[in-house]
């Protein structure tokens, strides 16, 4: 059918065009274009030239199998031969190749700004354009160079045409954003802001954008623009329909120029110049007026034209934030817009609804319609409709209609979209504990989220309704009826569980004065689920039972019966069997004293914020919810969480203290205050782990150096580190334990574990010769320096074992240095120094993320300096089993199916220091051909990329 | 509620069109033009992607997608998508319009535009576009001037 084919046709185009489309399998499709393929390269192979136009052909050809979705890797050269050309189609085509398949660091680059170059000079406008528009498109570094200076010129030049002049403005705007520093504006500023004058709309059309970005980065120089940019816009706004014809659309003047003045003003506040001001407002009271004036045609056309200028004025209205008539005006207009019937416009009016909400002068205005936006969560047939409702509602929310907006997004989770219920749950979350004003209201309405959506309901969730319910006394009995009651449901959901547990073991006497709930009857009910739940829950249970049995002495018959059953003593899981034997020994032999202060009630959690509120945030990025609203949020959660009213438990917080460590499992998940401890249980932190995923924690006080600080000062200056310990360091970036180092006298191991920002690292030096080592001192530096004692003899063939504990205070590059010194029967002293294998990436927190998540952040990481990149040659098997495991071992989440080539590796996790969480994300891209790796990562510290990007290099 | 809630808003020059496609209903592209730099290995899924989601919603549902970190706005003619990938904060019925925009110059210029038309003139609709959109911004909206060039080609052509 190649008639169709306009002007110029190219037959042969318009026959393999055909072909393609005749195509009756996705295989015979590919056959044909590899035939064709073939066919081209031999043609640009071969030894007769080719005339322009079978190389346009050609070209043409390429980019349509492009299209197709096939890579192209051949043809540029053609492609920049082609702009070249006299003929206006050869050259069109030679550009359009380029800037759709030649990225900004191609080597071409070099040739193509030679044709630009003659191009530009060609006083031929349609050439000059297609050139600025080639410079547009690619961009690059060396094209900044070249011409950054020529296109302000041609910009503002008198005799320069329009098309170009617009060409040239669009130029000019890429050329500032890849290249800022080649783009000096200076003499030209005002030039340009005058560009808002010109005659021809187009050219205005194109300058804004350019004015628009220039004035972001100099508001001052470029602040002349606001005057410019009201006079044109209410020139436009009160012109008739017809008046500025071509540029009309469906009777709508101007549309999209009036959009994009509108957009520029709000790079400004307000202006001062009262004057301007009062013209301003007059377009938007125009604006807004129009809105309810009959439609000048029935066309959908028009209404949408108007409407785009009617949201980008209300866009500016909420920006100034300071005129009251208009907001309320404003948020009229969109309450208008909530029932119409156009599901595009109840969708925009929902979403600029939300920003309306948080403008002091519009919340009530926005809160009047709270039925109709209820209304839209419940009938809008389209999810991202409802998720707009739902936004709103949380946007505008309060203390005066908490109550109503929690009770509806309850109701709606009962049917929400699965893609949304894990939002909404955190959504409902933060608002009852907002705005509870008392607390058994907020109890119930987190005990129903678990009820309803109770798989959606994050340990951050859960964690939070049980310390407020331990920091808030007056709750405590309601707290423990209420999840008893809800206990009493044949199927609960297991986090229910874990809430209820964790209350009844606490607070569980508080209600046992009713028959009804009496100690038995409370623990019967527990261990009805206990075979159902998992491991942790089960724990947790163990936990909740030991409880018991100080609380109330008379079940502590049936708890020892059920701990001592082969079922839990001899659990298969470690965890569940340890707990279990300790709490029946503990219960058997601990004096009624001892057992009461053990299991003293949990004593207050310390104020923190709820991380509730990071994750909503995290989960939607900052742009969704703004970073002040969750200031907010958190100030009221400090409010909720007591402060100072606690009155008669601060004593017993002091008293128990002394024997339960302040919760080191932490509640609010930001950090343990104590690494994972030996496998001895301390009965002091009983309940404590039942946060913690895995083991108990030991004590603070086991932690504390203070008491091993020598002050014998080292005899001699340590030596140098050896010149191997960088490399004995590298053995351990993916590995924890291991020997570190092994000489004829001297062998050390080391056995180390890490937990957030903590550390805890064994060093196990071993005396490899029959006589003993007098006078052993370890020194580690870092850098200050802090010495720790060893035994100072080690007996031939024997070791010692020392213990150190790391806390990362910030992000570091270099890694302590451990010197060793000793002296040997008859020998000489020793002194030798190594490097601690203690790396930042010690300190990964894994973090799991879906693909948009991931590249979402990383591009969030895009500045230049947040990245550091090596390529370098395999040191080590390519296997992706052992790839994997080392990936692994650096303490990143390796995550699947993110990374569009399967071959590739994608990780990421969070380094936890004190000061600071440093994300990071990782990308390993294998060439097994080459046996080369490209490793490239994106931290939100610039230091850590390096860092990391340093020590990875070395391990594969 | 103190003044300091005022959302902050995204940066205005970071308001852009990211891509225009057109595709056709068994999702095959016709025309792919992309204003950011996308890997070309990365452009087949991410095509597929956005063409999967936006065939798979009803007329009643909003043209209007919140897909990864940026909005997608799509309008359906016959059996021809055209799908606009934009910034968050691009005003989303000025580029619906826009589209519609488009296709009436195309319908002007083809004299009623069909997916034949756009197959096989290719570098001709490429023209257009980049006489409407440069670099991600709205350059023309007037249809004769963004005509202009190509009536001037033809006729050329012609002689």
């Amino acid at each position: 059918m190649p008639a169709v084919s306009k002007g110029d046709g190219m037959r042969g185009l318009a026959v393999f065009i055909s072909d393609i489309r005749n195509c009756k399998s996705k295989e015979a499709e590919i056959k044909r274009i590899n035939k064709e393929l073939a066919n081209i390269r031999s043609k640009f192979k071969g030894d007769k030239a080719l005339d322009g136009y079978s190389k346009k052909k050609y070209v043409c050809k390429l980019l349509f199998i492009f299209l197709l979705g096939h890579d192209i890797d051949f043809g540029h050269m053609e492609a920049v031969n082609l702009l070249s050309s006299n003929k206006y189609t050869e050259k069109q085509i030679g550009y359009l190749f380029i800037s759709v398949l030649v990225n900004s660091n191609s080597e071409l680059i070099r040739l193509i700004n030679n044709a630009i170059k003659n191009d530009l000079s060609s006083r031929n406008p349609t050439f000059m354009c297609l050139a600025l528009h080639c410079i547009a498109n690619v961009g690059s570094r060396e094209m900044a160079e070249a011409f950054a200076s020529e296109i302000p010129r041609i910009l503002v030049a008198g005799d320069t045409m329009d098309s170009v002049k617009q060409s040239a403005a669009l130029c000019l705007l890429r050329l500032y954003k890849t290249s800022p520093d080649l783009v000096l504006m200076g003499e030209w500023t005002s030039r340009v802001v005058h560009l808002l004058n010109d005659q021809h709309m187009g050219v205005v059309t194109a300058a804004i954008s350019l004015i628009t970005c220039l004035s972001q980065k100099n508001p001052d120089e470029f602040k002349t623009c606001v005057s410019l940019a009201v006079s044109r816009l209410s020139r436009i706004v009160s012109s008739a329909s017809t008046d500025l014809q071509d540029y009309t659309y469906y009777f709508v003047p101007a549309p999209w120029l009036s959009c994009k003045l509108l957009r520029l003003l709000q790079c400004y506040p307000p202006p001062e110049d009262g004057a301007v001001k009062g013209r301003l407002v007059e377009c938007l009271e125009t604006i807004l007026n129009k809105a309810q004036e009959p439609p000048k045609s029935k066309k959908v056309q028009h209404s949408n034209a108007k409407n785009a200028i009617l949201f980008e004025a209300i866009s500016l209205i909420i920006h100034y934030d300071s005129e009251p008539n208009l907001l309320v005006r404003a948020c009229n207009q969109l309450g208008q817009f909530l029932q119409h019937r156009e599901t595009n416009l109840r969708y925009l009016a929902l979403e600029s609804m939300c920003t309306l909400a948080s403008s002091e002068f519009s919340h009530e205005a926005v809160k009047t319609h709270i039925e109709t936006v209820i209304n839209a969560l419940k009938t809008e047939r389209d999810v991202s409709v409802r998720q707009r409702a739902a936004d709103l509602l949380y946007a505008m929310c309060d203390r005066s209609n908490a109550k109503q907006i929690v009770a509806e997004m309850l109701s709606y989770l009962e049917t929400a979209d699965y893609s949304i219920r894990e939002e909404m749950v955190l959504k409902v979350a933060i608002l009852a504990e907002k705005y509870a004003v008392d607390y058994s209201w907020y109890v119930d309405t987190i005990l129903n989220l678990i009820r309803i959506a109770g798989d959606y309901v994050s340990e951050e969730v859960w964690y939070r309704v049980i310390q407020i319910v331990i920091n808030r006394d007056d709750v405590q009995g309601y707290a423990a009826k209420t999840v008893f009651e809800a206990l009493q449901a044949p199927a609960c959901h297991e986090n229910m569980v874990k809430v209820g547990g964790y209350i009844l073991g606490e607070f569980g006497n508080l209600i046992a004065g009713d028959p009804r709930s009496s100690p038995l009857v409370q623990f019967n009910l527990l261990h009805s689920k206990f075979h159902l739940c998992s491991v942790p829950t089960r724990a947790l249970l163990l936990s909740a039972y030991i409880k018991f049995i100080n609380l109330f002495p008379e079940t502590k018959a049936t708890i020892q019966e059920v701990l001592r059953c082969d079922s839990q003593i001899r659990n298969s899981d470690v965890e569940l069997q340890q707990r279990a034997v300790e709490y029946l020994k503990l219960s058997s032999i601990a004096s009624t004293d001892v057992l009461a202060t053990v299991l003293e009630e949990m004593p207050p959690f310390p104020e923190r914020e709820s991380s509730i509120l990071a994750k909503l945030k995290k989960k939607k990025g900052p742009g969704a919810v703004s970073v002040t609203e969750l200031d907010d949020g958190k100030r009221e959660a400090g409010e909720l969480n007591g402060g100072g009213d606690r009155g008669p438990d601060t004593a017993a917080m002091a008293a128990s203290n002394a024997s339960t460590p302040s919760p080191s499992a932490d509640l609010l998940g930001i950090r343990s205050a104590a690494p994972v401890g030996a496998a001895q249980t301390n009965a002091g932190s009983l309940l404590v782990d039942v946060f913690s995923d895995s083991g108990p924690a030991a004590p603070s006080a086991a932690v504390n150096d203070d008491g091993f600080l020598s002050s014998a000062p080292p005899s001699e200056d340590p030596a140098p580190p050896l010149s191997e310990a960088d490399e004995l360091l590298n053995k351990f970036v993916c590995k924890n334990n291991g020997v570190l180092f092994e000489n004829q006298l001297l062998q050390i191991g080391i056995k180390s574990e890490y937990r957030q920002n903590l550390g805890r690292m064994y060093l196990f030096y071993g005396n490899k010769t029959s006589v003993q080592f007098a006078s052993f001192t370890t020194t580690v530096s870092c850098p200050g320096e802090l010495h720790k004692p060893v035994e100072p003899l080690v007996e031939g063939g024997a070791q010692i074992q020392q213990v150190l504990n790391i806390e990362c205070i910030t992000d570091f590059s270099d890694a302590p240095l451990l010197n060793i010194k000793f002296s040997r029967y008859g020998g000489a002293l020793q002194n030798l120094t190594l490097k601690l294998p203690v790396t930042i990436n010690k300190f990964f927190q894994p973090t799991e993320m879906s693909s948009s998540d991931f590249f979402q952040r990383w591009k969030q990481l895009s500045q230049p300096q947040q990245e550091a990149q090596k390529i370098f040659k395999a040191n080590h098997s390519m296997d992706t089993e052992v790839l994997k495991a080392k990936l692994l071992g650096l303490g990143t989440a390796l995550l699947d199916n993110i990374d569009p080539n399967p071959e590739n590796y994608v990780c990421a996790g969070v380094i936890q220091t004190k000061s600071q969480q440093i994300g990071c994300l990782l990308r390993l891209e294998p060439n097994a051909q080459a046996q080369m790796y490209r490793l490239t990562l994106r931290c939100s510290k610039d230091t850590v990329s390096k860092r990391l990007c340093e020590l990875l290099a070395q391990q594969f | 509620m103190e003044p300091s809630r005022l959302k902050e808003r995204p940066a205005a020059d970071r308001r852009m069109i990211k891509f225009v496609l057109m595709v056709n209903r068994q999702g095959q592209t016709r025309l792919s033009r992309y204003y950011h730099s996308v890997e070309l290995s990365r452009r087949a899924a991410l095509e597929a992607d956005v063409v999967r989601y936006c065939l798979s919603r009803k007329k009643d549902q909003c043209s209007f997608v919140e897909y990864k970190d940026f909005k997608v706005v799509y309008r359906q003619y016959a059996a021809l998508y055209i799908v606009v990938g934009i910034t968050d904060s691009e005003n989303e019925l000025s580029i619906y319009e826009l589209v519609h925009n488009f296709v009436e110059v195309l319908d002007k210029y083809f004299s009623r535009v069909s997916e034949l038309d756009i197959m096989f003139n290719l570098d001709r609709v490429h023209i257009i576009l980049d006489e409407m959109i440069q670099n991600g911004h709205i350059v023309e909206t007037n249809k004769s001037r963004i005509l202009a060039p190509l009536t001037a080609i033809d006729k050329m052509v012609e002689s």
